[in-house]
């Protein structure tokens, strides 16, 4: 146990120290120059001189005057520090506050729908799978579901719900003219402007999961497994049970990588629903080559998808008694 | 898992709440909020939600809603930062103010912070103060505030205002209310544009600032001189509150709206939605297709026919004057005339544009446009004449594959840019490209990434490129000093892109900048023989003016300035324009009484 653990973790502070080096390289690499991105919004209000000045000031500011190697030092001792830097596209301000501010309402989007989403979708995945009414309604559905491009769907729903009958507002994670408090009024509020990006994420979700689950217990029921145990003449509700015990193994890793990327936001519902959060931002500083916010959200990205694997790697000794009999045999 | 999940969505929840309620409003309501607070803390820690506090709501009569001007989230309330480095609109205008403000559609300084100012002699300039300013924190605002805030630039080279100091010889606080500028061989017409563009701080909060806090400090609370102060702001939110206690107010009279909320949307179209729906007043987004909600009457813009928007900026095409074949002032004349800059006015834009002069200027200024010089020099969409002048220049088509050579037999392969995403860049480049394909010159669209762009842009790589950074202005000066700025540099970080060099032309320009401002017959002079010059060798061309786009509902806010206002402002609140009319037009804004 201690050496299958040891191993893995070994595996991943060697996975985060490649990964994090590839997320400081990769955003240098990209063309351009982010000082001059900085100069480019100063625009011609200033003249030579004061750009040269000024374009100076910045590359020391940010020590891009250093040699790169120098830079990549800086970068870790920084890190370690716990200091992500300052970012470029909104500078001054510092990239953990950045992060800080935008990606609660990631989390707050994301997350219930992603879990509920996973629920449902498996469920009515697993009903569809043995029952031919469902499989005719549901199956569809969730094809469609998940066919559909999602910035379409968003669009529908924002004009149907939004515009057309009213039921919901359009834009913003509250409403534009109240200021926040701890109070009920104001939950509500927020619940109110979360419910349609909310519901778009659960849709498309839904459909996936639900096709996922249903082609995978179809899969499982069809296995020599089953067929074996039918042969025995064991109950149908046993075989089905089993057929789900392994049905769902996949779709836990699926669930917990989604998980460990959230903090990448949804850039597509923000932009449709114009929400708050860490997508748009990516996206912004992508564009404007600020390599720090860059760094900042794909650190973050890292480790959950490190932590996200390092969870199932644990629910599956709990989960998978294969994994259990493989880590036996292992020290035995 | 039910449970699980839910327990999870509750505490994501909870750390959403938490995080909207940080940013606490900090404005004159401080003291009820504050002594809210003890409550508010009883009750989380009893976990009794009872009787929630008053919930802080806008009145919609009270405030305007406006887009457009803000791309990110507010990051910095530092006045020095300039351009649109901020992300939020009324740093300058708002807060903090400039001695004179501008009006471009009468092309006059309006007095502001300085009730009068002149040249004394022609190397002294003298400002006398209104009587009676303030700070918003209660502190008179005098002449020492004015003297500290230009000695700045004499202390700090990273600020932009720094290169003043060139010519600026010292500042001297007469009395309270009495500054004098002393010169040596000063640009009058910049000095005027440092007039209205430069934020006077307060010296009694900033003389302690470190060099650090005072170029690239975020400034967070700002205190300042203005009609509005800063309220609260969030992810895709700006808010500001009126100042009551403004100096302004028995001068210019009280801006109508009590609040300013300035709204980010993601995506256009939810502006448009919000605009038509009347969520919010004013949208300073460039919406496509807005010409028809117009027509139908569920908006308003300044003019109700084409090109409904008043013009901001020209569209430039900038050559780079460093490659062949754009080196030859033939080749770059030809091109010229086979740009399709109607299609552009009617397709790209759909009319919500107009063609632009070839001398650039804006039509504010068309003033200094010399006619005698456009007739003969001029350029209009021609196919055919571009094709004759291609001819004429030994651009030949050898091989026959529909598309001319260089004189010296060389192939001809060039792109035109802008960056991707900028739809209506795009569908421009898109249409240039067509043209002189149809002219016989091979020029392919291309749409590089931002980053790319812009190092392109600045390092001289590129083969033609869109560029609109000289606005309005109060000097024709600001456009042809975008256009032949100098000397030509590494990086050429703030004009002449294409890096003409022509030192005729450099000297032209700088004689223009040292006309004095008062001296119309001289500045038309100067610019005459600039515009002659330009056109003959024609190192960039003028190709449209870019809309300061504005569309507006009247649901709740009225006397929106139009084309038959007898006093109209500009209607935006785009960064650097609140003292340009932005303020003057919410100054003059009316609420639409309730429905009865």
């Amino acid at each position: 146990m201690r050496l299958y653990f040891g191993r893995k973790l070994f595996i991943y502070a060697l996975t985060f120290f490649v990964a994090v080096t590839i997320d400081w390289m990769i955003p240098r690499f990209m063309p351009g120059n982010p000082i001059l991105n900085v100069m480019a919004r100063i625009g011609a209000s200033i003249n030579p001189i004061a750009a040269q000045a000024m374009y100076t000031y910045y590359q020391h500011v940010f020590g891009f005057d250093l040699p790169i190697w120098q830079q990549y030092l800086n970068f870790w001792s920084a890190l370690i520090h716990g200091n992500l830097g300052i970012s470029i596209y909104m500078f001054p301000t510092p990239v953990a506050n950045v992060l800080k501010s935008a990606v609660p309402y990631d989390i707050f989007l994301l997350v219930p729908s992603i879990l509920l989403s996973w629920y449902a979708g498996n469920k009515f995945g697993a009903y569809a799978a043995r029952s031919k009414w469902l499989d005719n309604t549901i199956s569809p559905l969730g094809y469609v579901l998940t066919a559909t491009p999602y910035m379409w769907l968003g669009i529908i729903l924002a004009w149907l719900f939004g515009i057309k009958l009213g039921w919901f507002p359009i834009a913003g994670a509250y409403s534009f003219n109240v200021a926040p408090s701890l109070s009920w009024p104001f939950i509500l509020n927020l619940l109110h402007h979360w419910f349609l990006p909310f519901a778009s994420l659960f849709l498309v979700g839904f459909g996936g999961q639900a096709i996922g689950m249903r082609n995978m217990i179809i899969y499982e029921l069809e296995a020599d497994y089953s067929h074996y145990l039918e042969a025995l003449g064991a109950p149908k509700g046993l075989i089905r049970r089993y057929a789900f015990n392994n049905a769902v193994l996949p779709q836990i890793t699926g669930l917990a990588l989604s998980l460990g990327v959230v903090v990448a936001g949804a850039l597509v519902t923000e932009v449709v629903f114009s929400y708050p959060g860490i997508g748009y931002l990516l996206l912004a500083a992508i564009q404007n080559q600020d390599y720090f916010l860059i760094q900042g959200c794909f650190l973050f990205i890292i480790i959950g998808v490190l932590l996200a694997n390092f969870v199932i790697d644990i629910m599956y000794v709990i989960i998978d008694p294969r994994t259990r009999r493989g880590m036996m045999g292992e020290m035995a | 898992m039910k449970r699980l999940s839910i327990l999870l969505s509750v505490l994501v929840l909870l750390s959403v709440l938490m995080a909207a309620c940080q940013p606490a409003p900090a404005t004159p309501e401080t003291v009820v909020q504050t002594q809210l607070v003890p409550q508010t803390q009883i009750v989380k820690e009893t976990q009794i939600v009872t009787v929630a506090p008053a919930e802080t709501t806008y009145p919609r009569n009270e405030t305007i809603y406006v887009s457009g001007a803000a791309w990110g989230p507010a990051s910095t309330w530092n006045p020095f930062q300039p351009g649109s480095l901020a992300n939020t609109t009324g740093t300058l205008g708002f807060v903090y103010e400039t001695l004179f403000d501008y009006d471009p559609l009468k092309g006059e300084l309006i007095p502001w912070l300085a009730e009068s100012g002149k040249w004394t002699n022609d190397t002294t300039y003298d400002v006398t103060l209104r009587q009676g300013l303030t700070w918003s924190d209660g502190q008179p605002l005098t002449a020492d505030d004015v003297k500290f805030t230009f000695e700045l630039g004499s202390k700090y080279n990273a600020l932009w205002f720094a290169p003043l100091w060139r010519y600026l010889t010292g500042v001297t606080a007469v009395d309270a209310t009495h500054v004098s500028f002393a010169f040596k061989d000063p640009l009058y017409q910049e000095w005027t544009n440092y007039l209205y563009n430069l934020p006077i701080v307060p010296k009694h909060l900033w003389e302690n600032r470190t060099e650090e806090d005072i170029t690239t400090g975020a400034n967070e609370k700002p205190i300042g001189s203005g009609a509005y102060l800063y309220e609260t702001n969030a992810e895709d939110r700006n808010i500001w509150i009126r100042n009551e206690n403004w100096w302004g107010i028995p001068v210019f009279g009280k801006p109508a709206p009590k609040r300013i909320v300035d709204i980010r949307f993601s995506s256009n179209n939810v502006a448009l939605g919000a605009v038509i729906k009347g969520d919010i007043d004013l949208s300073n987004n460039f919406l496509p297709g807005v010409a028809t909600l117009v027509q139908q009457g569920y908006i308003k813009t300044y003019f109700s026919k084409p090109p409904y928007m008043l013009s901001a900026n020209t569209a430039v095409l900038f050559l780079n004057t460093t490659k062949k074949p754009m080196d030859d002032p033939k080749f770059r004349r030809a091109l010229a005339f086979a740009i399709d800059v109607p299609s552009i006015v009617t397709v790209a834009y759909a009319n919500l544009v107009k063609a632009a002069s070839p001398t650039g200027l804006l039509p504010t200024m068309s003033k200094y446009d010399d006619q005698q010089v456009l007739a003969k020099l001029g350029y209009s969409f021609d196919t055919a004449k571009a094709k004759q002048m291609l001819a004429a220049a030994g651009y030949k088509d050898i091989d026959k594959d529909g598309f001319v050579e260089a004189p010296d037999g060389s192939k001809i392969a060039l792109e035109v840019t802008c960056p991707f995403g900028w739809t209506d860049w795009m569908a421009a480049i898109d249409i240039i490209a067509k043209s002189a394909q149809a002219a016989g010159i091979n020029i392919k669209a291309a749409t590089p990434d931002y980053g790319a762009w812009n190092t392109a842009l600045m390092g001289g790589t590129f083969d033609m490129t869109l560029n609109n950074w000289a606005t309005m202005s109060n000097t024709p000066w600001t456009l042809y000093n975008l256009f032949f700025r100098h000397p030509i540099q590494d990086q050429m970080q703030s004009g002449n892109f294409g890096r003409y060099q022509n030192q005729q032309m450099f000297d032209l320009v700088d004689a223009l900048a040292k006309v004095k401002d008062t001296d119309e017959a001289g500045m038309k002079a100067a610019c005459s023989k600039i515009q002659e010059l330009m056109l003959t060798e024609m190192p960039m061309i003028p190709l449209w003016y870019n809309g300061l786009w504005a569309q507006w509902n009247e649901s709740t806010w009225t006397n929106w300035p139009n084309e038959n206002s007898t006093n109209p402002t500009l209607p935006t609140t785009w960064s650097g324009y609140w003292q340009m009319g932005g303020l003057m037009t919410l100054i003059n804004l009316k609420p639409v009484p309730p429905a009865q």
